[in-house]
């Protein structure tokens, strides 16, 4: 015969911890592969435009970034809905570009100075007009090799 | 000698608390955004005394892209409606394989690893935008241009070699680079109607 016990108050097993830093581990290593630190702190929106045949941007110390677009909610107020230029952290005029471009180009080591590519990073809806103008402030610079950033084309059956 | 002494086990209990840290750190840091796009290469800026002069280039050699500022598409003088026909009419007009005398003349060049071999250097494809073209039909366009090349110098390196062109050696890319160049040319913007 079952003898029905009264059974003592139970205690919920402890659970093993052990492995936890493991898959902690596991996350933190993904999160490092996969991680591209943002150059700045966006003040244009930007939607890039779609493409199929992109390469890769290989020495990103060697690339410098040109973003336009129209400017975020926040510095509307101050700057307008027009599309602008914004170099390093701050909105800037196409005069401007040249200047920059050498100052960029002089802080790198004399023989990484050749192999400066300038990436353009522009809103889809943006007019060529501003695009051109910023060309040719670049040709002007001598910075020749350009990179139009744009994202992988999805799928569509068309 | 003295006894051998036992290592205190370490404390790992804070192991998990440091690697939350920065597992959030990465985590919040991260964007996903990837750094890719289309390669080009500008011209050298004419210096600033000389005007800019019309190069004579045969007519044949030319191949005459306009983009209007609705975004339209003028190819060769006929409109085109859908921008993915122009990667056809580019690569036929680069390869130009039946040697028609208004697509590019051929010449027979001397490359490295190749031999000799009919090309078609000469061609130029000019693209011409206007001030209000968008930038997606631009970036449209260039990469059908961009994508035109890229299949021909596959279908070179699978004729030649057997295997895709990314497969093969950098120099073996560099030589069939030389077969077909990538000739781009971005005239100034003008005002092509439509306001």
């Amino acid at each position: 015969m079952a003898k029905i016990r009264q059974s003592e108050p139970r205690e919920t097993p402890e659970m093993n911890t052990c492995s936890m830093p493991d898959i902690v581990f596991m996350f933190l290593f993904f999160f490092m592969m996969v991680t591209t630190m943002k150059e700045v702190t966006y003040k244009v929106v930007i939607h890039q435009p779609q493409a199929t045949e992109l390469t890769k941007l290989e020495n990103k110390s060697l690339v410098r970034y040109v973003y336009i677009g129209k400017p975020t909610k926040e510095w509307q107020k101050t700057f307008g809905s027009e599309t602008r230029i914004q170099l390093g952290d701050a909105f800037a005029d196409v005069s401007q570009l040249e200047d920059f471009i050498v100052t960029e180009r002089s802080s790198m080591k004399e023989e990484d100075q050749s192999m400066m590519t300038v990436s353009i990073k522009a809103d889809k809806d943006t007019r060529m007009g501003i695009v051109t103008d910023v060309k040719q402030a670049l040709r002007r610079a001598y910075a020749l090799r350009i990179n139009y950033a744009a994202v992988q084309k999805v799928n569509t059956n068309q | 000698m003295a006894k051998k002494r036992k290592v205190p086990a370490l404390n790992s209990s804070s192991m998990a608390d440091v690697s939350f840290i920065l597992l959030i750190f990465f985590l919040v840091t991260t964007s996903m955004d990837s750094n890719k796009g289309l390669q080009r290469r500008l011209p050298q800026p004419l210096p600033p005394d000389q005007k800019a002069e019309d190069i004579d280039i045969k007519k044949r050699n030319i191949f005459v892209v306009k983009v209007n500022s609705m975004n339209q598409l003028l190819v060769q003088g006929e409109i085109m409606n859908d921008v993915s026909q122009l990667k056809e009419k580019a690569k036929e007009f680069i390869k130009n394989e039946a040697n028609d005398p208004d697509l590019p003349e051929k010449s027979i060049q001397y490359i490295d690893y190749l031999g000799e071999v009919e090309t078609t250097k000469a061609h130029v494809i000019s693209l011409q935008n206007d001030v209000d073209t968008q930038y997606q039909t631009y970036i449209e366009v260039q990469n059908e241009l961009i994508a035109a090349y890229n299949e021909l110098r596959d279908e070179f390196a699978q004729n030649r070699f057997g295997r895709k062109y990314e497969d093969l050696p950098v120099e073996l890319q560099k030589s069939i680079q030389k077969v077909y160049p990538q000739n781009i040319s971005e005239a100034e913007p003008k005002n092509y109607g439509g306001n």
